[in-house]
């Protein structure tokens, strides 16, 4: 009953923040909200940029490419040199150059996928200059690429797409901080921890038990983390940590931040393309796909782990505990890990290593789809628009006709380029986590045995390719091996997908208009959004359902059997 | 591509000072000010009570199986058909039954912070006669106790109902 209040709660939320802060991100992107003009006009000037000067894909792609370029090296170099810098209350050194690169990607990548614990790893100063700033402008990033495609796809006949660094400074300052700056107080309200007086140390006399507990700058790192779903925990723990989360209210308004960008998203694509039902027929295929996914993971999620069942406790309410918080339950949690991979978030509230053999499979193929659902800040929409493209395509070929989208004639170039976009991801994943499973320094560091222990080395690849960043984690993956493999793999994940997409744009906002006609497959109805998800699930099927079946089929099918 | 570097190297320090550092220095400051105690962490005298600890004996309800080492979060990563997890399980269930304690499932699983300062109402009922019976206390006082520290659903629908163990054991000490 609470987890179906809490559902109604999160789509009622959900649904007026579709509205408001979608329009309003409309007015972001077309310039006309300017209320911290004070602070853009100084900035572009320093910067040397004209705002009202709009730039050509290729000019956009090289500045993107160029501002990520500086940002890692930036982030490398903090991390590397922590030990000299202040706000460093624990003394740590610098991390070493394997480990740092796979971060400084990770971060830039909007990834954050972690091969080292938080709090004894990095310092303070590391926390919020290295990482919280990669988790702002990261997002940016995937926003702007998203607002460009979606102007491709609204012009015609036009040479640009915008201006990359105001796109990516608007982004900022008039979404992600301001949301930020108030969300973040109304999670210390609740328990999350904001201080830089570094670990206290207490003696419990009851108990005669000392410990020393690590604090930080973590709820304002926490709600950007969530806000742009980046997903990378202060704490190893991450969103389960209490200290992060608190209690049920965070617990929701994590899903709800995770969940804000992406949804509303669809809003402004409509809006921008000048018909809101454009965006309601995309959303409709996100929600689908999301719902039953949801629902097949709450359902595993609240049945018995079958150890603690074959240990003894078969008959016992509280679903599968392992791995979770008393004070979220089983299916707040099913539902958390679910928003987090179903975006590009990978920020975990419960162990998904030890969730039931249908629940992990939950979580990994929700990623296996391409993030669409509604995936992550930006990169959920343009690769549903791919998707899109791809769905009229075959549309077209079934009737002979050629593809129209919005009104631009879909030809051979485009069509390329949303399948590029669209199969690099599998191609990356299912190669390098082959690689890692035949070769020892792939499979030594698998903490489980038998199909689990593929399923991590999977799970990594696949988390990673799509900029996830949640784990099976009992792969100890801070070795050289996966910190260079999975850095190539979240760098391929992001730029060879962001690349396409922007060529994309330019072809697009190139072509002219052409009227629509009695035979033009209209795109905004439920037709198109079945269309849309079937797309999607023949090509995630197709791709992934071998791999999938030696991990997690195997596992579910395996009934009665443990391995050690 | 001299001026992008440029560009990008200027632009991103303007980013490492706006959201680096007045971002949440600016955070830091108002949470010291408007929420003293819940931004340090919320400390009492005898930990946090957002921190699990791992309690001894008899006389004192015990939270989650978890490490309770906050250096160190996070959770096993066991597999649900670990054979490992099956005999842990298996033994900590044995452990329970000598204390006269019937289990559920949180009082033999680690969580997923290993840190996990709760446990949910029956797993603390369930440890009323072990508790009554070492401090010599009719087990209706100590389980009027526990019903006086159920916490959640949060707003009556938000997560689950739970009990915090270092709350519950402070007002078991303050008993005598």
């Amino acid at each position: 009953m609470g987890y179906f209040l809490t559902l109604v709660v999160m789509v009622a939320v959900l649904a007026v923040v579709w509205r408001l802060l979608g329009a309003y991100m409309v007015a972001v992107y077309d310039g006309r909200t300017r209320w911290l003009a004070f602070v853009e006009r100084p900035l572009y000037r320093l910067l040397g940029t004209d705002p009202k000067v709009e730039q050509t894909w290729r000019r956009y792609a090289v500045s993107l490419i160029a501002f990520s370029l500086v940002s890692a090296l930036l982030t490398y170099a903090i991390l590397r040199l922590q030990g000299h810098l202040p706000l460093n209350p624990d003394h740590l050194h610098g991390v070493p150059p394997a480990l740092s690169f796979n971060t400084a990607v990770s971060f830039l990548t909007n990834t954050n996928w972690q091969n080292y614990p938080g709090e004894t790893t990095m310092s303070y100063l590391s926390q919020m200059t290295a990482l919280a700033v990669q988790n702002f402008v990261s997002a940016s990033v995937g926003m702007a690429v998203a607002v460009a495609l979606i102007r491709g796809l609204s012009r015609k006949g036009s040479s640009t797409i915008g201006n990359f660094w105001v796109d990516l400074t608007r982004g900022v300052l008039y979404i992600l901080l301001p949301i930020s700056f108030l969300m973040a107080i109304v999670f210390v309200s609740q328990g999350a921890v904001q201080t830089l007086a570094g670990p206290a140390h207490i003696h419990d006399a009851l108990n005669g038990v000392s410990q020393t507990i690590p604090r930080g700058p973590v709820a304002s790192q926490e709600v950007i983390k969530q806000l742009g779903t980046n997903g990378g925990g202060f704490f190893n723990a991450n969103a389960a940590h209490p200290f992060e989360n608190p209690d049920g209210l965070t617990n929701l308004l994590e899903i709800l931040l995770i969940l804000s960008i992406p949804v509303a998203l669809t809003y402004t694509f409509g809006r921008m393309v000048g018909s809101v039902r454009q965006g309601v027929a995309v959303l409709a295929a996100m929600t689908l796909l999301f719902g039953v996914w949801l629902g097949s993971t709450s359902v595993a999620e609240h049945a018995p782990n079958p150890a603690v069942a074959a240990a003894g406790l078969a008959h016992q309410p509280g679903g599968n505990m392992v791995g979770k918080e008393a004070r979220f339950g089983d299916t707040s949690s099913a539902l958390f890990n679910v928003v987090s991979t179903q975006t590009s978030t990978g920020s975990v509230d419960s162990s998904m290593d030890s969730y039931n053999p249908l629940g992990g499979m939950g979580t990994m193929t929700g990623m296996m789809l391409g993030e669409v659902s509604p995936g992550g800040v930006g990169s959920g929409l343009y690769t549903m628009l791919c998707f899109a493209l791809l769905a009229v395509f075959i549309g077209g070929l079934m009737v002979g006709r050629t593809p129209e989208y919005l009104g631009k004639k879909i030809q051979a170039r485009e069509v390329k380029l949303a399948a590029i976009a669209i199969l690099v991801m599998p191609v990356t994943v299912l190669v390098l986590a082959g690689l890692a499973s035949v070769l020892p320094a792939g499979t030594s560091p698998t903490l489980n045995a038998g199909p689990h222990g593929f399923s991590e080395i999977l799970y990594a690849f696949t988390s990673q390719a799509n900029n996830n960043g949640s784990a099976f984690a009992g792969l100890s993956s801070n070795t050289v091996f996966y910190n260079v493999l999975g850095g190539l793999a979240m760098l391929v994940g992001r730029f060879v997908i962001i690349i396409p997409v922007l060529a994309l744009a330019g072809a697009l906002a190139a072509k002219e208009m052409v009227p629509a006609g009695a035979g033009t497959f209209r795109t905004d109805t439920a037709l198109f959004a079945g269309l849309l998800v079937a797309v999607v699930l023949i090509v995630g099927g197709l791709t992934f359902f071998p791999a999938v079946s030696l991990g997690p089929v195997v596992e579910a099918l395996s009934h009665g059997r443990f391995f050690g | 591509m001299l001026t992008l570097l440029r560009r990008s190297l200027v632009l991103a320090l303007f980013f490492l000072v706006l959201l680096g550092l007045a971002y949440p220095l600016a955070e830091t400051g108002l949470a010291g000010t408007l929420f003293p105690g819940r931004s340090g962490g919320s400390l009492t005298a005898n930990g946090s009570t957002l921190i699990g600890q791992r309690w001894k004996g008899t006389r004192w309800f015990h939270g989650r199986p978890d490490p309770d080492n906050p250096m160190a979060s996070g959770p096993t990563n066991l597999g649900p058909r670990s054979e490992k997890l099956r005999d842990q399980v298996e033994a900590r269930i044995d452990r329970w039954h000598r204390l006269g304690v019937k289990p559920t499932p949180e009082l033999v699983t680690g969580s997923g912070s290993g840190l996990d300062p709760d446990i949910s109402p029956r797993a603390a009922y369930a440890q009323v006669p072990m508790v009554a019976k070492a401090r010599h206390l009719p087990p209706s006082v100590v389980r009027h106790l526990v019903s006086a520290s159920i916490r959640g659903p949060q707003l009556g629908f938000l997560g689950a109902p739970y009990v915090n163990v270092l709350e519950l054991n402070e007002s078991l000490a303050r008993l005598r």
